[in-house]
């Protein structure tokens, strides 16, 4: 891989959003909306319910978390989509940029652009909400660190339907996280859930870590292995997007599809 | 002279219809090949499979000597073009689109190069303007430079004055028959611009049903079948490819 294609790749995220506050707002609008909502309920939460009980670590913490891995997918995605609104697939591939390298441009410029949300929402959540990360300990590492792979995972996804549909298919990028988050138990334990539900959350590597940041906050011990677990199921799902994405660049390339990117379809 | 390019045998088909069926040429170094053809021929197509976005159903592409379906990255490294159809993205500045492309395209003393380009292409007045906002001429000077940036042993270019007026499209003309002369690279020029066409190629390739069905010089090429004038000849070429072909 070449270090000045990927270079490239992340240079042009940065010069778009140098020049576009529509760009930079997103980064850490909607998350910031989320801390301050998601902190007043749960502070209402604290004053109505049983003494003793914290919903701010709970919610918050969740909330915080979750929107982080929509950030990171996020991230991946608007900087594919970028191509995709300028119509620049031809200019692009007929480089000899490759697919590895086009995926880490993509990879980089996200975590560049998921940090921006994270630091906004560990701001808000510590400074007005009172959430305290030391309750989660040096579990935070892993937990963000398999949340992190997921969201890459679904950004990469995401792109290579898009790339596979056209560009009509953005729609049904947007909604993934909404459609993933009641199997994900954002918000109550997966004993909740009813059995077939449960069945798709154990696919979802961030089941594992809410369940793992709930027993933390409990006080339970926590076993290592469903985490980990997790963080094999992320490593598994990045691997096979990442394969799937070639396979679709390869679709696209034979079929001519990248040549007439907005015929939508190459037939 | 060496060659840039060498094409062996391509054909792509998509289910049963040929868009490209066996064809074969070279490019040398400073030679501007001209491809020629009605609509549909199999011009762009041919281009799309040299530029590597279209996987080629059989034939082999070597550019400066690289299997382009082995050593793709590598091969790509030695050319570059510049379409109608491919406008570089309008929500980036002309600098930004050159820098972002010449790191792709691995453009060594890459804000030198911009800086000669900018001038070269009389486009230092814009180098803060947002490609989009250009007119399509001064698009397709940024287009153009983009494709003079790695000094490419190929240059393919794919109608690059079909929306110049007379008197720039003179200059731009001038600046691609100097890039042949005084390069190592050779171009694969598109135009359906006969007196272009006469004026800048070396060689012509008329391309018909997706197969070349003349080869020459274009000075004498109409000559040889009876024809006054190139446009004279592309005009049988796309009404009676069958005619011509028996000649």
């Amino acid at each position: 891989m070449a270090l000045h294609r990927i270079a490239a790749v992340v240079l042009r995220q940065f010069y778009l959003l140098r020049g576009s506050p529509a760009r930079i707002l997103p980064l850490f609008a909607w998350v910031a909306i989320d801390m301050v909502l998601w902190g007043f309920i749960s502070k209402y939460l604290n004053s109505v319910a049983s003494a003793g009980f914290n919903f701010v670590p709970m919610l918050l913490g969740a909330v915080l978390l979750w929107d982080f891995m929509v950030r990171v997918m996020q991230g991946v995605t608007l900087a594919f989509f970028e191509d995709v609104w300028t119509r620049n697939f031809l200019n692009i591939f007929a480089t000899p940029l490759s697919i590895p390298e086009y995926v880490s441009g993509l990879v980089i410029s996200s975590i560049a652009t998921s940090s921006v949300g994270l630091v906004v929402m560990i701001l808000l959540a510590t400074l007005v909400f009172g959430l305290s990360f030391f309750i989660y300990g040096a579990m935070l590492v892993p937990f963000l660190s398999v949340l992190f792979l997921l969201g890459i995972a679904l950004g990469i996804l995401g792109s290579a339907i898009v790339l596979r549909l056209g560009p009509a298919a953005e729609w049904f990028i947007w909604p993934i996280p909404a459609l993933l988050s009641p199997f994900a138990g954002v918000f109550y334990p997966l004993s909740t859930l009813p059995h077939w539900m449960r069945f798709i959350a154990r696919l979802l590597p961030a089941s594992y870590v809410f369940e793992g940041m709930r027993a933390v906050i409990a006080r339970r011990e926590l076993s290592a292995s469903p985490l980990l677990f997790g963080a094999g199921l992320a490593v598994l799902y990045l691997l096979l997007v990442s394969w799937v994405f070639g396979r679709v660049f390869r679709h696209a390339v034979r079929t001519g599809l990248i040549a007439r990117y907005t015929a939508e379809t190459a037939g | 002279m060496s060659q840039v390019l060498s094409v062996i045998d391509l054909c792509k088909s998509y289910g049963a219809t040929v868009a490209v069926d066996g064809v074969s040429f070279e490019v040398r170094s400073n030679e501007i090949v001209g491809l020629l053809g009605p609509n549909g021929a199999g011009k762009t197509t041919t281009i799309s499979m040299i530029l590597g976005v279209l996987q080629p159903t059989s034939g082999s592409i070597r550019i400066a000597g690289v299997d382009l379906a082995a050593q793709r990255s590598a091969a790509l490294e030695y050319t570059n073009f510049a379409a109608v159809y491919a406008p570089l993205p309008g929500n980036l500045t002309v600098q930004q689109n050159l820098r972002i492309f010449g790191l792709l395209y691995g453009v060594k003393h890459l804000s030198q190069r911009i800086e000669e380009l900018l001038q070269q292409f009389n486009l230092e007045g814009f180098r803060h303007a947002k490609c989009g906002v250009l007119s399509s001429g001064e698009q397709t000077r940024v287009c153009l430079a983009k494709a003079m940036l790695n000094r490419p042993q190929l240059l393919l270019l794919d109608e690059p004055t079909a929306s110049l007026d007379p008197a720039k499209a003179v200059d731009i003309r001038r600046l691609i028959v100097d890039f042949a002369a005084r390069s190592t690279g050779g171009v694969l020029w598109t135009s359906h611009n006969m007196y272009e066409v006469q004026e800048v190629c070396h060689r012509v390739l008329f391309l018909s049903r997706g197969r070349i069905l003349l080869e020459g010089d274009p000075k004498s090429l109409p000559r040889e079948h009876g024809m006054a004038s190139l446009e004279e000849l592309f005009i049988a070429v796309a009404r009676e490819p069958l005619a011509l072909e028996r000649m």
